[in-house]
């Protein structure tokens, strides 16, 4: 008898573990997802309700312009159908160019300009986010092979 | 005519693996100690012409054949040497092959080192090795192989990625494959004991020290990947729960579990099932691992190359191992006969150990592969990002921390709650001590969370000091018992680890400012100034070097640092080359990000206290499992 209720007191504690790690697990997950929307999808109204998001596109030629004294920088990302710009603050990443592929994390502003607090590109040349690919209907580019 | 050679080596090796298994298959099943020495030969000799497949490929690197497709996509005739030789596994197809070769440098090692253990559990061992040999060859030969010409030869190579033109670069990946692959023998000795019905405890004490080994290496593989894109990647970041980076960790974390649980079930014969089970988790992860990386469904640096016919073939030889594995668990666990043990004892603890760190894992695994299969769906685009494996990873791991210092103060078998507590007295006591200290240092910009991780990194290390003292494991030079004075340190390496992690996340500062020559900047006490600019010429590369004066309020000379950023022509690639002024207790870290206007750049300036804790703690870590391995009494053999 006293065996059964040690092992009854022991899964009853282990349910409870559980059930905490569980709810922790869940709703830091729900917190915690990013969605990806293309600019095409910003300006159908796909991403009103998020907060917070991340926008890929390429980097339109010519459209990067740098604030003279700060580090704020502005450019407008494309899916080659619709344009969405950006506003930034800090330093961006080395692969960073017009023409190329990039992601942009954070929320829209006010003003329609969306207002990134991170900005990724990849660590390749010739790579480019499968988001941003499929986003622009091309073939996903191979690397080096 | 090279090139052909090592593809010819390769096929050979095929055959000779084929053979292998095959004769085993007989030996073990007829029980004819022939048959099993024809396939150990097998064996040798399949290791031998894969050790020369990979010698010729390194050969065609060294001599830039250009002829050869693969040489050409990731070498070029002005890199230097060292470069070109680690450029073998700078991209999948070599990466592949010295994934092959480790494995069967591995298998050889348990084969030469088996000789004492019973003939048929070493030939169901070497078996299943070779069923995973066999696979990563066909994968090597049908979808990645290294040796397909490419005619005519282009005039010089496309060069290597700059990013892994580096020292840290050089060993990171042979260290992190060592650790993976590794887990495949304690995969290969659990199978084999399932096989064979009577070593279902004793595989245990057979396994133990491969897998150590494999966790030594599989943590210093990590480590160096940690600090090389603390140092390469130019922001001073050293975890970024990139899905690489987790494809590492899960099997980091199941198969610390699995060396817990393993050293339970070879001393009490305990746990034996979840020895079994971590085992093959282990490894599979590990496998899954290898899939994620190559397969080309992450957005990563590591995925170089992406074809989807590697990834479904990986994914189908994850299913069969895997699948397979559990299906042999399935059938054979009734076997299993484990010992019972009382609710206050060290087994209960070891027990924790496994559910929190399998529990972690799983939840990385949510993490890490949720986004894929919404993707699959096309339900959307969604990631999840570091404040998920933050959020959830470190409420789980601080239990963890609690129950690791009162562990090993505990006995086997069966314990008194109140011994225990009189044991855990004296840490209790220094660490209230500290924590007063703690708090009275850092009273001026105090953080809850820091003061928690820095309490429970003390708690584990007082602990662990105890421990040598105590009664039952007090080290003498008459007794010494490596596995205590392991486990000891690589306790207080993860506390050590910890520390870092905690005093880096909290206390770091940073600032972006736009320096011209000349500027100055202050941040925290120090003050920079941007002294030169010059331009520099590499090999491959052109760039120019900033030189920063730092000095602290008293203008007291203190150091000179150099930030580099770094033209690679053949590849149009910029890069960062962070200057870093490493210390113990800081690191001064500057780095150069864009020119702006005429004059001025970008640059980031960092102050990371205690940042070489993350990856001292990590070499204390992996020295504790080599000297748990090494200095281990042997136990009587069945």
């Amino acid at each position: 008898m006293k065996k059964r209720n040690k092992r009854i007191i022991g899964i009853f504690f282990g349910m409870i573990g559980a059930g905490i790690a569980v709810y922790l697990i869940l709703s830091a997950f729900e917190r915690n997802l990013m969605y990806f929307y293309s600019p095409t999808e910003i300006a159908a109204g796909h991403a009103k309700d998020r907060d917070s998001f991340r926008v890929g596109g390429l980097v339109v030629e010519n459209s990067v312009l740098r604030s003279p004294n700060t580090l704020e920088v502005s450019f407008v990302l494309t899916d080659l159908k619709s344009n969405q710009p950006v506003r930034y603050k800090g330093i961006l990443p080395d692969l960073f160019r017009e023409g190329q592929g990039i992601i942009a994390n954070g929320s829209m502003g006010s003003d329609g300009t969306f207002n990134a607090f991170e900005v990724l590109a990849k660590h390749d040349e010739n790579y480019m986010p499968p988001e941003i690919a499929d986003t622009l209907h091309l073939e996903k580019p191979h690397g080096p092979k | 005519m090279i090139p052909e050679l090592g593809a010819f080596f390769l096929v050979l090796s095929l055959s000779l693996v084929l053979f292998q298994i095959s004769s085993l298959l007989i030996g073990a099943l007829s029980d004819s100690a022939i048959w099993i020495n024809l396939g150990r030969r097998a064996l040798y000799a399949h290791a031998v012409a894969i050790i020369i497949s990979f010698a010729l490929l390194s050969y065609c690197f060294a001599t830039n054949d250009f002829t050869v497709k693969y040489v050409s996509m990731n070498s070029n005739t002005l890199l230097p040497l060292q470069y070109r030789l680690s450029a073998v596994w700078g991209a999948h197809e070599g990466s592949l092959l010295l994934w092959i070769m480790i494995l069967s440098i591995w298998i050889v090692a348990f084969a030469l080192f088996s000789s004492s253990l019973p003939k048929k559990f070493v030939a169901w061992t070497l078996i299943f090795a070779g069923i995973i040999s066999l696979g990563f060859i066909l994968f090597c030969i049908f979808t990645s192989n290294p040796f397909i010409r490419q005619i005519p030869p282009p005039t010089n190579g496309a060069d290597l990625n700059p990013l892994l033109q580096d020292f840290g670069l050089i060993i990171h990946p042979p260290m992190l494959y060592m650790g993976y692959v590794g887990f495949a023998i304690s995969f290969c000795c659990a199978l084999a004991s399932l096989m064979l019905k009577e070593y279902t405890n004793q595989w245990a004490v057979w396994a133990k020290n491969w897998t150590l080994l494999a966790w030594a290496f599989l943590t210093m593989g990590i480590a160096l990947g940690s600090w090389w894109a603390y140092y390469e990647l130019g922001w001073g970041g050293w975890w970024f729960w990139d899905p690489v980076e987790n494809a590492s960790l899960m099997p980091w974390l199941v198969g610390t579990a699995l060396i817990h649980s393993l050293n339970a079930t070879a001393k009490r014969e305990v746990f034996s099932g979840w020895s079994l089970l971590l085992a093959i988790s282990a490894f599979g992860l590990s496998l899954l691992g290898t899939f994620l990386v190559r397969s080309g469904v992450l957005t990563s640096v590591h995925a170089f190359a992406t074809d989807p016919a590697r990834g479904i073939f990986i994914l189908l030889f994850i299913v069969i191992v895997v699948g397979g594995a559990f299906l042999i668990y399935g059938l054979k666990a009734s076997q299993i006969n484990d010992k019972g043990y009382a609710f206050a004892s060290r087994e209960s603890y070891l027990l924790l150990n496994s559910v929190v760190l399998s529990v972690v894992t799983a939840t990385i695994l949510l993490g890490t592969l949720y986004p894929l299969a919404i993707d699959a769906l096309n339900l959307g685009k969604i990631s999840v990002g570091p404040p998920y494996f933050n959020a959830v990873v470190i409420p789980i791991m601080a239990p963890l921390m609690i129950f690791l210092g009162i562990a090993p103060l505990t006995s086997w078998h069966r314990d008194n709650w109140s011994a225990t507590l009189h044991k855990l007295k004296l840490p209790l006591l220094g660490t209230a001590i500290f924590s007063i200290a703690l708090i009275l240092m850092l009273v001026e910009n105090l953080t809850i969370r820091a003061v928690i991780g820095l309490v429970l990194s003390v708690w584990v290390i007082a602990t662990s000091l105890t421990t040598l003292f105590s009664k039952e494991n007090k080290i003498s030079l008459k007794r010494f018992d490596g596995a205590i004075l392991g486990r000891t340190i690589a306790h207080i390496g993860f506390a050590i680890c910890v520390i870092g992690i905690t005093l880096v996340s909290y206390y770091e500062s940073t600032s972006h400012l736009k320096m011209g020559v000349g500027d100055e900047a202050q941040l925290n006490n120090y003050n920079f100034k941007f002294a030169s600019l010059d331009n520099v010429t590499g090999p491959n590369y052109k760039g120019v070097q900033a030189i920063f004066e730092v000095t602290n309020k008293e203008q007291k000379y203190l150091v000179q640092i150099p930030a580099e950023k770094r033209f690679y022509d053949t590849r149009g690639m910029t890069m960062t080359e962070a200057g870093i002024d490493a210390g113990l207790l800081k690191d001064i870290y500057i780095s150069l990000g864009e020119k702006i206007g005429t004059e001025a750049w970008s640059v980031r300036l960092n102050i990371k206290p205690f940042v070489r804790f993350i990856w001292l703690g990590a070499i204390l870590m992996a020295i504790g499992g080599l000297v748990a391995m090494g200095l281990t009494p042997r136990r009587a053999k069945l």
